[in-house]
């Protein structure tokens, strides 16, 4: 990849996002700055409740209104346009047409009163000049491409009709059929079965190839990260706290939580010694008992008195040029078929 | 789809003959004749009635002439009371209660599924909190109550007194009845209508909404949680496509619930209406023949409100299956 | 590890050598329909399944969401009756035993669910949620009632105080802690445990993997552990059995699976798993098409609509589950 020379279609900067809660109002993302370039697969990886989706609708603008606030400070520029703070007449041309989206939910994200021909064109009827006739032929044809068998006939279909992967696909086929700039797959594949989750990364990176969309995947398995990401930015509860080549986060986390998230992972085909997997004590903190240092502190193996009095910025160490959040960063390679640090 | 309605249509004529049964017999548990002529009749007197109404024929028979009557549409059967064939009864009652209980539903349904959809997208909002504040308010006061008050002040004082609205306190026009008067003279009609039942159909809609919109509210509101509502906003619709068409749509097996169980109250709240309103509606009709042991039209107006009610039950599975892919008739 | 590396796999085996087996069970759930709501269809969730598992070993059921795999775990400790077929608890059939003759053996065999939200409960503490079980089937006299939910609650790894709180206060990873502390209330010998982790973060999933590996190990726990991830599965259990569409495809001990497995869907499920490893990246085995739907299953091999190596008579023919030296056993005509 030349990201060094491109520039980035999406660069977010100090996107901070906080909620009216019964308990007060809770900050789930802050400080999270990277930036997305033409034609590449960013993983978002993290636990459950890091941020990974707050984080996603706040560059769509989808969070309800009612209870969210971003804050007026954060920065998500595209294409001369600051989507944070965007007259929503300009996000809904935004949306659907330069960046699309896809869920988890493949049963549910969608309508099950209409046909999915329907829904497809409802898409193209907001962002393409085409008559009737060409939308339709648009529609089948996209269907087509996202592999649907019979594409004429399921363009009639409802949703009820349709396996999970077949609506999983339904929704690809929704979400690029405008030809976005951005393609977000907030946990595409993990509501399905390994070997339909296999069809849709295959079609994803298929797709990705032939029209040059970026994807941001969020996930939270490894796995899929190894296998389709260019690269990878850890969060752990609201934060970014590293950021990297896929390869090289997996060979070389810096991070002691990346570490140990990796080191936590069943090896494929090996067991250790005792037969125990290596954890990270602990749960991540609620979001309103944060500690004042380090957000990892509690479970950390590495923690010193600094960590508990300051938190750590984003920033390179000494001996790389990637961000890191952590006072202590690791510098050892992780044998990946083992999982030992070595 | 008609191979289901004409199977449910069979299912019900068990129940329907049931009903008609019962109505039947719970009218003779006292002797008709003599709860009709009073304690104060001659044998001759009471007998020739007796032969007169045809209750001289053992149960079955009497049971079986007025299923096959109605079978056969025949509403000839006489009034005891007005000496009229109750048919002719039935066609002037009929126009009169649907002039007010149609539009009262219709408009109910319409606003307070509107007003639904707004709480629910302003959610939290002080829209939302005064719309349903006033719903609270507005299901706390008895249907008399507004009645006697909308009498008052919407006929009464703002009506006659100061022709701010085309409001009468009450009373019927019965070319309100008839179609020719609608098609040769609409606007004539429209005001007419106005006159007479503008106020009652106000009132029931006033009376239904605090429910209605709760109702409806709530329905909404589950719908913008829905993931389908987060697909639609990332390809880029609009709030108003999403609450007229996602949502309204989604929303159809409620509201379509909702619409057909309120009918019986509304049939039952269309008796208070008429008799307030003088109305010559079904619910009058029904009421002055309860009072007066009129059982001819007592069994056959009976007869007609279950028709109404189990057509309108088939009605509702069928409109299910029309509105949701998802539902099958089978 | 206690249980034998070479555990016989057969199912001809004698119901006597395995602590749990059952012999060619299956389970239909009828669909009823029509005028007269009469059953107009099966839905065949499992088919003639047959396995033993040894005392002390863990047997691990991996296939695809609606393959059978919860229903199996049910119909072994008899939450759900076999339509057909049999279960041996030691050797003695439980299938057919009584509602009360039935009391001593569900003591026996226990279950953790799928799902640690909504299988707790949520109006009883910890303390109420033990209580129940344990009193129901007088495990201790009510006097060591308190001492021996401390010592449950302890040994699932969590604080004393955890006792009096509700299972909404707790997270996921210490919920299913609790339904593992629940399982583990009436002393028993068996474990289903259906997709103990499946709901958890990894970082989680590690925790509560070795508690239930601890707890294996020093109970002497007999396990069936069903799971959708073959990593989990090969991790933990000693022994591996493969599901599609209600049916068995292979056994395998579970550390000879990722090389020796044979059958095109064992296979297949293995290359479909992304490896975590971004310089050994491979393209993944891409399986055309769905599942074929349980209501009616081909009458072939039920994988015969998407095997690459699919030939005529698989598509008529259920091949046999055919053994191997090693206690491994494939159906598949390609493997004949
Ligand atoms: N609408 C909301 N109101 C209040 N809090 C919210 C809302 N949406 C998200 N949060 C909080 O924000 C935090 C981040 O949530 P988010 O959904 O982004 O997590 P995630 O990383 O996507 O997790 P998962 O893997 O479970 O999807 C959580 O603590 C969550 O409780
Ligand atoms: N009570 C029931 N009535 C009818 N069908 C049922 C019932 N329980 C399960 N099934 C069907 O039996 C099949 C097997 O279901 P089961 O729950 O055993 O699958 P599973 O392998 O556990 O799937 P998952 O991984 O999704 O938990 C499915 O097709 C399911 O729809
Ligand atoms: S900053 Fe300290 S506590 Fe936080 S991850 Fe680094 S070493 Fe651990
Ligand atoms: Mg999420
Ligand atoms: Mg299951």
């Amino acid at each position: 990849m030349s990201e060094t020379t491109q520039q980035p279609i999406l660069r977010v900067r100090g996107l901070k996002t906080s909620f009216r809660t019964d308990r007060g109002t809770v900050t789930a993302v802050d400080d999270v700055n990277f930036d997305v370039f033409p034609g590449e697969t960013i993983g978002i990886v993290g636990e459950s409740g890091c941020g990974k989706t707050v984080t996603s609708k706040t560059i769509m603008r989808l969070l309800p209104e009612r209870n969210s606030i971003i804050d007026p400070s954060s920065e998500i520029l595209f294409d001369n346009l600051n989507l944070a703070t965007a007259p929503e007449t300009e996000m809904r041309k935004v949306r659907g047409d330069r960046i699309a989206m896809i869920f988890q939910e493949p049963m549910t994200s969608l309508n099950p009163v209409f046909t999915i021909g329907w829904q497809l064109d409802e898409a193209l009827k907001y962002h393409t000049k085409l008559d009737k006739k060409g939308r339709r032929d648009r529609a089948v044809e996209m269907l087509r491409l996202v592999e649907i068998p019979n594409p004429e006939q399921r363009y009639k279909e409802y949703p009820h009709q349709l396996s999970g992967g077949m609506r999983q696909r339904v929704m690809i086929a929704i979400a690029l059929c405008c030809e976005p700039d951005i393609l977000i797959a907030d946990e595409p594949t993990t509501a399905l079965d390994v070997t339909i989750q296999a069809q849709i990364l295959a079609l994803m990176a298929d797709l990705k190839e032939r029209l040059g969309t970026s994807i941001l995947l969020i996930t939270h398995d490894l796995g899929v990260v190894a296998q389709v990401c260019d690269r990878v930015i850890v969060m752990y509860a609201g934060r970014i706290i590293e950021q990297a080549p896929v390869s090289d986060l997996f060979k070389r986390p810096q991070h002691p939580y990346t570490k140990a998230l990796l080191e936590s992972i069943p090896k494929a085909g090996k067991r250790s010694e005792d037969g125990r997997l290596p954890t990270i004590k602990g749960i991540v903190p609620s979001l309103f008992e944060l500690p004042k240092g380090c957000r990892f502190q509690d479970r950390c193996p590495f923690k010193e008195q600094k960590c508990v009095d300051i938190e750590p910025d984003l920033t390179a160490h000494a001996f790389d040029d990637r961000p890191v959040r952590c006072h202590f960063p690791r510098n050892q390679e992780v044998d990946l078929t083992t999982g030992a640090t070595g | 789809m008609w191979s289901y309605i004409l199977r449910r249509l069979l299912y019900n004529i068990p129940v329907y003959l049931g009903i008609i049964l019962l109505v039947m017999l719970a009218l003779r548990v006292n002797d008709p004749v003599t709860a009709f002529l009073g304690k104060n009749a001659t044998q001759e007197q009471y007998d020739a009635i007796k032969a007169d109404f045809g209750l001289d024929r053992p149960f079955y028979e009497q049971y079986a002439s007025t299923v096959w009557n109605i079978v056969t549409l025949d509403f000839s059967a006489r009034s005891w009371e007005q000496k009229r064939p109750v048919g002719e009864l039935i066609t002037t009652a009929v126009p009169a209660t649907t002039m007010i209980t149609v539009p009262a539903l219709m408009i109910t349904a319409a606003i307070s599924i509107m007003i639904g959809l707004i709480c629910s997208f302003y959610r939290g909002r002080v829209a939302d909190k005064t719309l349903m504040l006033l719903a609270v308010l507005g299901m706390s006061v008895s249907f008399l109550v507004y009645i006697i008050v909308g009498q008052y002040f919407g006929g009464y004082r703002l009506g006659q007194e100061a022709g701010l609205v085309p409001f009468d306190i009450e009373g019927y026009d019965v070319r309100l009845s008839t179609l020719t008067f609608w098609a040769s003279s609409p606007i004539e009609a429209v005001q007419t209508w106005l006159q007479y039942c503008g106020l009652p159909v106000l009132i029931s809609v006033i009376v239904a909404m605090g429910y209605d919109t709760r109702f409806y509210r709530a329905v909404m509101v589950e719908e913008t949680g829905r993931d389908y509502i987060t697909t639609a906003r990332a390809k880029g619709a609009g709030s108003r496509k999403i609450m007229f068409v996602h949502m309204l749509k989604n929303a159809m097996i409620p509201i379509i619930t909702r619409v057909m169980i309120s009918l019986p109250f509304l049939i039952v709240g269309s008796i208070l209406l008429e008799v307030f309103f003088s109305i010559p509606g079904m619910g009058r009709a029904l009421i002055t023949a309860i009072n007066a042991k009129d059982f001819p039209v007592v069994e056959y107006m009976s007869a007609l409100f279950a028709a109404v009610v189990i057509l309108t039950v088939i009605l509702t599975d069928v409109l299910y299956a029309v509105v949701d892919p998802r539902v099958r008739l089978s | 590890m206690t249980a034998p590396a070479t555990q016989e796999l057969n199912s001809t085996e004698t119901a006597e050598k395995a602590f749990v087996h059952a012999e060619g069970i299956h389970k239909r759930f009828p669909v009823h329909g029509g005028i007269l709501n009469r059953v107009v269809a099966n839905v065949h969730a499992v088919t003639d399944v047959s396995f033993s598992i040894a005392r002390g070993e863990t047997l691990g059921v991996v296939g695809e969401s609606g393959c059978g795999k919860s229903t199996l775990g049910k119909m072994v400790i008899r939450l759900l009756e076999p339509t057909e077929g049999k279960v041996y608890l030691e050797g003695s059939e439980i299938t057919g035993l009584d509602h009360k003759q039935m009391m001593s053996v569900r003591r026996r065999m226990q279950i953790i669910f799928q799902d640690p939200y909504s299988s707790l409960n949520p109006r009883l503490t910890v303390r109420g949620l033990l209580k129940e079980a344990i009193a129901f089937h007088n495990v201790v006299t009510p006097d060591k009632m308190e001492s021996y939910i401390d010592e449950l609650i302890a040994t699932v790894g969590m604080r004393p105080e955890s006792k009096d709180k509700f299972p909404h206060e707790f997270s996921g990873g210490q919920r299913q802690r609790l339904g593992i502390a629940r399982a583990l209330a009436l002393k028993p010998e068996f474990i289903v445990a259906d997709e103990p982790v499946s709901a958890l973060d990894v970082s989680i999933q590690a925790q509560v993997l070795n508690l239930m590996k601890d707890l294996k190990e020093q109970l002497g726990l007999t396990m069936m552990f069903i799971s959708h991830d073959l990593k989990v599965v090969e991790h933990f259990c000693d022994n591996v059995m493969v599901m599609y569409l209600g049916r068995v495809m292979e056994k395998i001990q579970s550390d000879r699976l990722r090389e020796q497995a044979e059958h095109p869907y064992t296979r297949a499920l293995l290359g479909s798993n992304p490896i975590d490893d971004p310089d050994e990246r491979r393209p993944l085995t891409v399986l055309q098409g769905d599942v074929p739907s349980p209501l009616n299953p081909p009458p072939g091999c039920p994988f015969a609509g998407r095997c690459p190596e699919v030939q005529d008579r698989c598509r008529t023919e259920m091949p046999p589950l055919e053994m191997r030296v090693n206690g491994q056993a494939v159906a598949c005509w390609a493997r004949m």
